[in-house]
């Protein structure tokens, strides 16, 4: 077992995710499966290989810094789940 | 008329046979009578089709020159944003989200007078291989209601195969391009990594998705690239390079040309009735006068392993913005604004994505990452190099798409593993970033049998040479679900 229900409640946390005991137990197991199979990239040596971050080019895009219009601010809005004058409305954060 | 391909469709369109508005609506009877049973689409904008049809039929009337798409109804998969459409994602989580922008491709195909019919369902943010994941209705395959279409595309493959559609978008991270058009009967390509921009495509995994099209044909393919292929600013991984006319690829002759076949793609796991089909497929290819190489990808092997952690690694990153405050779900009862993100994260993801998620916060935490992500960036540049060296020797290397042929609807859907491995040949073309096509090779019992051919990169022209010589001496393209 390389997950235990410990482990998956404090990956859960830290994903901003909850679940019951029962999807616990299940999401542990399927870790465990997935990981399991995933060991295999133990027997490769990578003893002096480099990373690659993407799939073939990976260069700096680089372009003039120039103002422009940006989205409508209603717009953008009209897919917030609340708002209020402008704004998107969160609960109080701050005591 | 649903059963023609889009070159087909043109013609008739050229000739005055048929007029935009009349085809357009056709396209919008075969989707009332067929989509109960198939499920591919999410959303109809009947209005704009419509709309769009009329314009171009009056720029016709007004003897105007139209491009090769114009007035040809289509569909996009619903993770690629339609400025005004809603964009789910077969989410409950963007369930409400209507995109405020075009994606690059979507403008792409407004600039050639696509008519859009709508948006078509998928695995939920494009994680599955079945399109049982969609948060609103499973998408079934045309050729058995019974069975899956393949996924995550499941919905752009399945209305191309039924004829609810002369052509869609998809996405492929690992696959989700190729399978679904494999277990459909139809075409799809997953272009180089870069040769198509990603800007309104909702991200899963940066560094793997691609968006491409499904077609009935080859032929169709090289001219649906064409239009939606591109440099484009707002994707600072897109290639500065010019798009080939992929239609100059057509009616080719493949004689010389060199053509591997991975050992490795033939072993333990691949269905017998699947491999004789492709072995079949490989002596025509060599009928034709290609050079039939066999050739070893050792590392191929590993390659969903590394997908596994490095595609859920990204997504956890990814889908952490889906956070209930400034657009999708929020849920309505919670505590303060942590709970705020948790809740509505618990009640707006299905399983398979906080499965994904779950796996790639783990792989990326203190302690692990090591272990597994940066382990997994390494193993990939040795997949890369693999890949790099076997087209020093062949010009594409060919393959079974899927190991099987459409499975049933819930056969594979309380395992995940099993699940995963029905893109065993899809998912290390996305690791590399080389350009892949899947092209109808056979059938099984009634159910399509794909080949996948894969290019250098940014080779996809000799994609479309070799798919389209293998398409004028078989009929597979030409079969039609009997729905």
């Amino acid at each position: 077992m390389l997950v235990t229900i410990r482990d998956v409640e404090y990956v859960a946390k830290l994903a901003r995710l909850e679940f019951t005991e029962e999807q616990k137990q299940r999401f542990t197991e399927d870790l465990n499966g997935i990981l399991n199979y995933v060991e295999m990239l133990n027997e490769v040596d990578t003893e002096n290989v480099e990373i690659s971050i993407g799939a073939y080019r990976v260069e700096n895009a680089l372009r003039e810094d120039v103002v422009k219009d940006s989205f409508n601010r209603d717009s953008l809005l009209k897919n917030a789940p609340d708002s209020q004058d402008g704004f998107v409305k969160v609960p109080k954060v701050i005591e | 008329m649903h059963t023609k391909t889009l070159h087909e469709i043109r013609e008739l369109i050229n000739k005055g046979e048929v007029s935009c508005v009349e085809l357009t609506k056709n396209t919008l009877d075969r989707i009332s009578s067929v989509d109960d049973k198939i499920g591919a689409y999410l959303q109809i904008d009947e209005e704009g089709a419509l709309n769009k049809a009329r314009e171009v039929d009056e720029k016709i009337r007004r003897g105007e020159e139209v491009s090769f798409l114009a007035g040809i109804p289509m569909a996009i998969k619903d993770n690629i944003c339609v400025e005004g459409l809603k964009t789910t994602c077969a989410s409950k989580m963007l369930q409400n989200f209507v995109s405020p922008y075009d994606a690059h491709v979507t403008k792409l195909l407004k600039q050639n007078d696509a008519v859009i019919l709508g948006k078509l369902n998928m695995d939920e943010f494009a994680m599955g291989s079945s399109s049982e994941n969609s948060a609103f209705k499973k998408v079934r395959n045309p050729y058995d209601l019974e069975r899956v279409p393949g996924g995550s595309s499941g919905g752009s493959a399945a209305a191309v195969a039924a004829g609810e559609a002369y052509y869609t978008l998809g996405s492929d991270t690992g696959g989700s391009i190729r399978q679904p058009a494999s277990l459909c009967g139809v075409v799809g390509l997953k272009p180089t990594y870069g040769r198509i921009s990603r800007y309104g495509l909702v991200a899963f995994a940066s560094s793997l998705d691609q968006i491409g099209p499904f077609t009935k044909d080859v032929e169709d393919c090289a001219h649906v690239l064409k239009a939606i292929a591109g440099y484009d600013e707002m994707d600072s991984t897109s290639a500065k390079r010019e798009v080939e006319d992929y239609t100059k690829y057509l009616n080719q002759d493949i004689k010389g040309l060199r053509i591997g076949i991975p050992k490795e793609c033939f072993a333990e796991g691949l269905n017998e009735d699947v491999r004789r089909e492709i072995e079949n497929a490989i002596e025509v290819l060599r009928r034709l006068g290609a050079e039939i190489k066999e050739i070893s990808l050792p590392m191929s092997k590993y390659a969903l392993a590394v997908y596994y952690i490095l595609a859920s690694s990204e997504a956890s990153s990814n889908l952490a913005r889906f956070d209930g405050i400034r657009y999708g779900y929020r849920a309505k009862d919670f505590e303060d604004v942590v709970d705020l993100y948790v809740k509505s994260r618990s009640q707006g993801f299905g399983d398979e994505v906080k499965r994904r998620i779950m796996l790639g916060t783990y792989a990326l935490s203190a302690g692990y990452y090591d272990a597994y992500y940066k382990k997994a960036l390494k193993v990939r540049t040795l997949i890369i190099n693999e890949y790099k060296r076997a087209f020093e020797d062949v010009d594409v290397i060919l393959t079974p798409t899927s190991p099987t042929v459409a499975f049933k609807i819930g056969e594979k859907s309380n395992n995940p593993l099993e699940m995963y491995l029905s893109d065993i040949y899809t998912v290390p073309i996305n690791i590399a970033g080389v350009p892949a096509i899947s092209i109808p090779a056979g059938f099984v019992g009634g159910l399509p049998v794909g080949m996948q051919l894969v290019g250098n990169y940014f080779d996809e022209g000799t994609l479309i040479k070799v798919g389209h010589a293998f398409e004028r001496e078989t009929e597979f393209s030409k079969v039609r679900p009997s729905i």
